[in-house]
């Protein structure tokens, strides 16, 4: 019991730290880079401690440091209550999402047996569904209650845009769901043990689908109508300053991470390596006894599933400085005329296969 | 100001480097605290760029790969005034326009600083004439003025060296407090 019990926390306390220590102040840090790389520029360098510049990683603690000391600015005639708890409402979906994504394979570990998942719900896909839809209502409601044309005008996009391609999502996870045929991520993770179990050879289709739909559910761009700076001053967040504005930053960037965890344990192989399952790494391992092969076939885990989830952060960040963005209609178009119906041939034939097998 | 560094054996950036009579009224980690918070706001200035007229031209360029203002953390243009910082007047301000500035001005978060960028913005500039403001400073307090028609890229760049210089000089009995300055029906 109590051996479960510090599972959890040191499980809790690894993935926290991970998601809001390391890759939110980061990706901040790596979006400006990647975005002066794509330019030609430099990027920030210059914010130094005691001389020392570290290729401008200081650059995110100053923006912390700035923005938790800028005023607080609620407008009047503005909903007070709402226009606070929104910034939560849309922050809180993209760190909890992270409980159910495993990050490793079960071992026993000094006789108790390690499973790398916060929680192992047998219902995993849904409640990352439940979720990232709860994160719908932190936009609208901050478009809403900030008593602005522009915020209105971004959050009615927001949801438009949210609720229809999650429909999409939906439809391109039944293709997965029928493809291994369990609803819990840990069980589709530990099935990808061979390379070609893949997501990504057994769904294809699904797997382009579903990242698009997943930067458009995230609404970055391509997909940022929603916040639209040439048409609706920053959309849905036009009245917010301060640390409020940039945690609705925060939950985009935890979101890309999310975003890169989900698509590297459906389609890429979740914690494994190609050709390489987690009995063959604890054969390895075996010079270092059966506890030290455990810790060290763990941490190999971690390591090849971070490395997954840090390139699709790249590849995310990579679109986002490439493609300029959609109009309002364009995007709508893309989403029912196109990949609903692109999603449901794919179920089908998703399913002729599957009988045919 | 280096010399002061000097003697108190300081470091520009993270140490508590305050003249004798600052040293003596407050106490030490009030000094500390206004270090950093002044070091986190030289780095992270989101500018709003009002950009008006042909200034913008060079705004543009200092801004681009050969210049990069990003370098110096200021480059993250936001449109909505609230989150800006740095409120960038680039060109002519005619008193049809003026208003908007003012607004603008008064719409942003505190703390905010403002740049006249090019002859206009600083003084009107050769449009000696009843339409145009002869100077942003006599709508809104101004910090740092880049004259030049338009500046080099370089003036500019040396402008925002001054500005955060000055942030970090400043005193929490600088920073301000209650109603706005200017009000919007001026
Ligand atoms: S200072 Fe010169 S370049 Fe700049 S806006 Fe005025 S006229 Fe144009």
């Amino acid at each position: 019991m109590a051996a479960n019990l510090i599972e959890s926390i040191v499980k809790i306390l690894f993935i926290f730290s991970v998601n809001i220590g390391f890759f939110s102040p980061i990706l901040g840090w790596v979006e400006r880079k990647q975005s002066a790389l794509m330019q030609d520029r430099v990027g920030a360098n210059r914010a130094d401690v005691c001389g020392f510049t570290l290729i401008g990683l200081f650059h995110p603690i100053a923006d912390a440091i700035k923005v938790l000391t800028k005023e607080d600015f609620i407008p009047e005639g503005a909903d007070r209550l709402f226009h606070t708890i929104a910034p939560f409402i849309s922050l809180t979906p993209a760190i909890i999402t992270f409980a159910v994504i495993p990050f490793g394979g079960q071992y026993e570990l000094f006789g108790h047996h390690v499973n790398l998942i916060i929680a192992d719900l047998d219902v995993g896909i849904l409640f990352v569904f439940a979720f990232a839809s709860l994160a719908s209502f932190g936009s609208v409601l901050a478009g809403w209650s900030s008593n602005n044309n522009w915020s209105f005008l971004g959050g009615l996009r927001a949801s438009a845009q949210m609720l229809s391609y999650e429909v999409v999502m939906g439809l391109n996870i039944i293709g997965v769901i029928m493809v291994y045929g369990t609803l819990r991520l840990s069980q589709i993770g530990a099935m990808q043990a061979d390379f070609f179990n893949w997501g990504i050879f057994l769904q294809p289709v699904g797997f382009v689908l579903f990242f698009t739909c997943a930067i458009a559910e995230n609404k970055r761009a391509p997909f940022d109508v929603a916040e639209a700076e040439s048409e609706l001053v920053a959309g849905y967040f036009t009245e917010y300053s301060g640390m409020k504005f940039v945690m609705f930053w925060m939950g985009e960037f935890l979101e890309i991470v999310t975003i890169g965890a989900l698509v590297t344990t459906m389609f890429f192989g979740a914690w494994h390596l190609p050709f390489v399952s987690d009995q063959m790494l604890l054969n390895y391992f075996r010079f270092a006894g059966p506890n030290g092969a455990a810790s060290l076939a763990i941490v190999v885990n971690i390591i090849t599933f971070f490395s997954k989830v840090i390139f699709f952060i790249w590849l995310q960040m990579t679109i986002r400085w490439t493609l300029p963005r959609f109009r309002y209609d364009q995007v709508m178009r893309l989403g029912w005329k196109m990949f609903l119906p692109i999603a449901l041939i794919n179920i089908f034939i998703t399913g002729v296969v599957i009988l045919a097998k | 100001m280096i010399d002061t560094l000097k003697r108190k054996g300081g470091c520009s950036s993270c140490g508590g480097v305050d003249d004798d009579s600052r040293l003596l009224g407050g106490s030490v980690i009030l000094t500390k605290l206004e270090a950093i918070n002044n070091w986190g706001r030289k780095y992270s200035f989101f500018q709003y760029p009002f950009v008006t007229a042909c200034c913008g031209m060079e705004f543009m360029s200092v801004c681009g790969p050969k210049y990069d203002l990003d370098r110096f953390g200021a480059a993250l243009p936001r449109f909505s005034p609230r989150q800006a910082d740095l409120l960038m007047v680039v060109g002519t301000i005619s008193h049809k326009q003026a208003p908007i500035l003012v607004k603008v001005y008064n719409q942003m978060a505190e703390p905010k600083w403002v740049f006249a960028f090019g002859v206009c913005a600083v003084s009107g500039g050769f449009y000696d004439n009843y339409a145009t403001v002869q100077g942003i400073d006599t709508l809104i307090p101004v910090d740092i003025y880049v004259p030049g028609c338009p500046p080099r890229p370089e003036m500019v760049i040396d402008g925002l060296i001054k500005l955060q210089q000055k942030v970090m000089e400043s005193r929490w009995s600088d920073y301000p407090k209650g109603a706005s300055p200017v009000s919007n029906d001026k």
